[in-house]
C-alpha cells in the first residue's frame, strides 16, 4: 500500500484573480483533515499573473501554495489544468486531493483522477478520517478519508473509501463547508511550479465568455422564501417574491419549481442547487424531499405552508401550516407589514 | 460531410421511487426491484447526435454498460432513430466505480473504431457524480466539452459549441474526435418513430431470446435440455440477426478489456457502508391558516429577531 505523508492538497479554483468561495471553504475543511492525519495542508493555485493570491490563501489556512503561473493558464480550459494539476499530485504526493463541485471542479477532478488512475467521490457532504477492514480479505487501513455523500436521489447515505489508491480524491459543493477565519499574520510557503505545457494541451480554445454578475445571493441570505411545485406557475412565484421583498429576504426554490420553468435555476435550494443556512426559511408548497432538506436542513427556524398535511417538511419544520399558500402568504405579509 | 458518432448511454433506477424491499444487504441496490428508466440527458445526448446526422448525415451508434435488462434501452434507443447498438453485459463488469466503468467504454468504443463525437448524458440519475464522460475522455485521449448547451458550427475535424459555465456560458472550439457531456437544457429529444417502434420492439439479445425459449421449453425452473433449448433458440438468433433485430451483447473478451480493470475489481473506490436515510420526525409547532394565527406566529419570530 502506497505510503504517503503528502498532506492534504485543495485546488483553489480562481476567476480573474478572484478565488472561489468554494476553494476557502475546503480550506477549512482540509485544515481538519490534515490536523487528524498530522500533516500539512497545501493549496494548488492556476492562472496567469497571480497578485496576492497565494498570501490569501496562506492566510485562510494553507502551509505551503503551489502556483502555476503561465499565460495559457490564465483561463480554466481541461487539457492544460489537468495535466498540471496532475504533474504536481504525481510529484508531491498528497494522501487527499479536494476539488470544489463547481462547473470547472467538475470537468477537472476526474479527468485528473483518470489520468492519475485513482478514485474520485462527487459531491461529498462531509469528509472524515477514518478506518476501514476490508470485508473480503479482511486487510486493515488506517487514516482513510472517508467520503460521504447522499446518494440514489438522496434516500441513501453512503460512505465511500479509496483504500488501495493514492490520491484520495474528492469533490464538494459550495456552502457544505463553513468558510475558515482569515489571519493575516500566518506564514506559509509559496512554491512556483513549472509548466511545460505541449501543443497537444492546448487544442480546445475558448472563442467567446459571457458571464452575468450573480444576481442571487441564497448562501448570504438570512431570510430565505422558497416557492415549490405546489407554486404552480410562474406567475404564483409573483407572490413567494413579494413575501420574500416584504420580509428582506431572498427567493429560493424546490428543483421540481426549477425544473417546471417557474424559476430561474439560480435560485434552487438542495443538493444539487445552493445549499443555505438561513435565519428563516420558508417553505410554501415544497413537499420536502431528502434532497431539498440536505440543502436547507440547518436553518434557524423553518415554517413549512403545504395543503397535504402529509407532506414529509412537516417532519422536519419548526412551524407547520396546512393551509393554502396563496391565502396564507397574503396573510404573512399584511401581519408583517401591520405589526411595524 | 457524415460524421460516424457514438452516444453513450445508461438505464437507471428511477430514484424518484426506491424503497427500501429494493435494496440489498450489503447495501448495493437491487436495481431489478426498480422501474428502470432511460436516463434522462443521456436522451438529450442522443438527440444531439441524431440532430448531426440530420444536417450533416452520419452514423449513430449507442454503447451502453448495464445488466441484461439494459436491452430496454437499446430498444428505445433503436425505435428513436440510432442506427447501431452496443451492450456491455458481463458479472465482471458489475459493481464498477466511474473509472471502471469509463475504462470498460474505452474498450467497446476501441473495438467500434474510428470516431469523430462521442456524446454522453452530463450526468446520470442514479450515481449524480458526472464523472464517466470526462473519465472516458480520458480514458481514449481526446478533448472533453462538458454542459455542452449547443453546438454552434461543425465542419471536418473541428467544432464549435456553447456550453455552460459558473454564471454563463463560454464559447469553446475543439479539433475532432472530441467528445461531449450534454445538459438537459440543450434540446427536446424527439420521440420514438411510429415505424421504427414497431419494427425494433422485436429486437432481443441473446440472453433474452434465451431465458424466454427456457421458461417456454421448462415453465417451472427454467432449465430445459441444452439440445432442446439450442433447438429452439438457434433459428430465432438466425432471424432476428438476418432482419438487424438481434442486439450484441458484448463481455470483457469481446472488447479486449483487461478483467482486473473492469467491475469491483477494477474501482478505486468502494463503498465502506450505506445507511438508509431516516427521517426522524420532530415535533412542529402548528399554525392554523387563520389571520389570528399567521399573525401570532410572524409576531413570535419578530420577537426572536429573525427578522433582524
Amino acid at each position: 500500500m502506497p505510503d504517503r505523508t503528502g498532506g492534504v492538497l485543495v485546488f483553489a479554483e480562481q476567476d480573474g484573480g478572484k478565488i472561489a468561495e468554494v476553494s476557502l471553504e475546503l480550506l477549512s475543511k482540509g485544515r481538519e483533515l490534515a490536523d487528524d492525519l498530522g500533516q500539512s495542508l497545501a493549496a494548488i493555485l492556476l492562472g496567469h499573473q497571480l497578485a496576492d493570491q497565494p498570501r490569501q490563501l496562506i492566510a485562510f489556512g494553507c502551509d505551503t501554495v503551489y502556483v502555476a503561473d503561465d499565460p495559457r493558464l490564465a483561463v480554466y480550459t481541461t487539457l492544460p489544468y489537468a495535466q498540471v494539476v496532475s504533474e504536481v499530485v504525481a510529484d508531491r504526493q498528497p494522501e487527499v486531493v479536494i476539488f470544489g463541485a463547481s462547473p470547472a471542479g467538475r470537468d477537472l477532478a476526474p479527468r485528473v483522477a483518470s489520468r492519475l488512475r485513482t478514485g474520485l467521490t462527487a459531491d461529498c457532504t462531509n469528509l472524515q478520517i477514518g478506518d476501514h477492514t476490508d470485508p473480503v480479505r479482511k486487510t486493515q487501513y488506517r487514516d482513510l478519508l472517508y467520503q460521504i455523500r447522499p446518494a440514489f436521489g438522496g434516500n441513501i447515505i453512503a460512505t465511500i473509501v479509496t483504500p488501495e489508491h493514492r490520491p484520495q480524491m474528492a469533490t464538494v459543493r459550495e456552502g457544505v463547508m463553513r468558510m475558515p477565519q482569515a489571519d493575516p499574520a500566518r506564514t506559509g510557503e509559496v512554491v512556483p511550479v513549472q509548466v511545460a505545457l505541449g501543443p497537444e494541451a492546448t487544442v480546445v480554445r475558448i472563442i467567446e465568455r459571457v458571464k452575468a454578475e450573480r444576481k442571487v445571493n441564497l448562501k448570504g441570505a438570512k431570510v430565505i422564501v422558497a416557492g415549490g411545485a405546489g407554486v404552480g406557475s410562474a406567475e404564483g412565484f409573483e407572490l413567494v417574491r413579494e413575501l420574500a421583498h416584504t420580509l428582506g429576504g431572498e427567493v429560493g426554490a424546490s428543483r421540481a419549481a426549477v425544473d417546471a420553468g417557474y424559476i430561474a435555476r439560480d435560485h434552487q435550494v438542495g443538493q444539487t442547487g445552493t445549499t443555505v443556512r438561513p435565519k428563516l426559511y420558508i417553505a410554501a408548497g415544497i413537499s420536502g424531499s431528502i434532497q431539498h432538506r440536505a440543502g436547507m436542513a440547518e436553518s434557524g427556524q423553518i415554517l413549512a405552508i403545504n395543503t397535504d398535511p402529509e407532506a414529509p417538511i412537516f417532519s422536519f419544520a419548526h412551524y407547520g401550516i396546512v393551509g393554502d399558500l396563496f391565502e396564507v402568504i397574503p396573510k404573512m405579509i399584511e401581519a408583517y407589514k401591520s405589526k411595524a | 460531410m457524415p460524421y460516424e458518432m457514438v452516444v453513450l448511454i445508461k438505464q437507471v433506477p428511477d430514484t424518484k421511487n426506491i424503497t427500501a424491499k429494493a435494496m440489498n444487504d450489503d447495501g448495493t441496490v437491487n436495481r431489478s426491484a426498480l422501474p428502470a428508466i432511460f436516463n434522462p440527458e443521456d436522451l438529450n445526448a442522443l438527440e444531439m447526435a441524431l440532430g448531426v446526422r440530420d444536417a450533416h448525415g452520419g452514423h449513430v451508434t449507442i454503447v451502453s454498460m448495464g445488466p441484461p435488462s439494459a436491452a430496454a434501452a437499446m430498444r428505445e434507443a433503436l425505435m428513436r432513430g440510432a442506427d447501431a447498438v452496443a451492450l456491455l453485459s458481463d458479472r465482471a463488469f458489475a459493481v464498477a466505480d466511474t473509472l471502471a466503468t469509463a475504462y470498460a467504454l474505452s474498450c467497446a468504443i476501441r473495438r467500434i473504431g474510428e470516431f469523430d463525437l462521442l456524446f454522453c448524458g452530463r450526468q446520470a440519475i442514479d450515481g449524480d457524480t458526472a464523472q464517466v464522460g470526462p473519465q472516458l475522455a480520458g480514458a481514449l485521449d481526446v478533448p472533453q466539452i462538458t454542459y455542452a448547451r449547443e453546438i454552434l458550427h461543425l465542419a471536418p475535424g473541428r467544432i464549435c459549441v456553447r456550453r455552460l459555465i459558473e454564471g454563463g456560458t463560454e464559447v469553446v472550439e475543439a479539433p475532432l474526435p472530441c467528445l461531449l457531456t450534454v445538459v438537459g437544457e440543450a434540446n427536446e429529444p424527439r420521440p420514438r418513430r411510429a415505424k421504427l417502434a414497431a419494427q425494433f420492439k422485436r429486437a432481443r439479445t441473446r440472453i433474452e431470446v434465451r431465458e424466454a425459449a427456457a421458461f417456454q421449453l421448462d415453465p417451472e425452473k427454467g432449465k430445459p435440455d441444452p439440445a432442446l433449448l439450442a433447438e429452439r433458440v438457434n433459428p430465432i438468433l438466425a432471424d432476428l440477426e438476418r432482419h438487424g433485430l438481434l442486439i450484441p451483447v458484448w463481455a470483457p473478451a469481446d472488447v479486449a478489456a483487461d478483467p482486473s480493470r473492469c467491475g469491483a475489481a477494477g474501482s478505486p473506490t468502494k463503498v465502506k457502508t450505506i445507511e438508509s436515510v431516516v427521517l426522524v420526525a420532530s415535533e412542529h409547532k402548528k399554525v392554523e391558516p387563520t389571520k389570528e394565527a399567521v399573525g401570532a406566529l410572524i409576531h413570535e419570530l419578530a420577537e426572536e429577531h429573525v427578522f433582524d
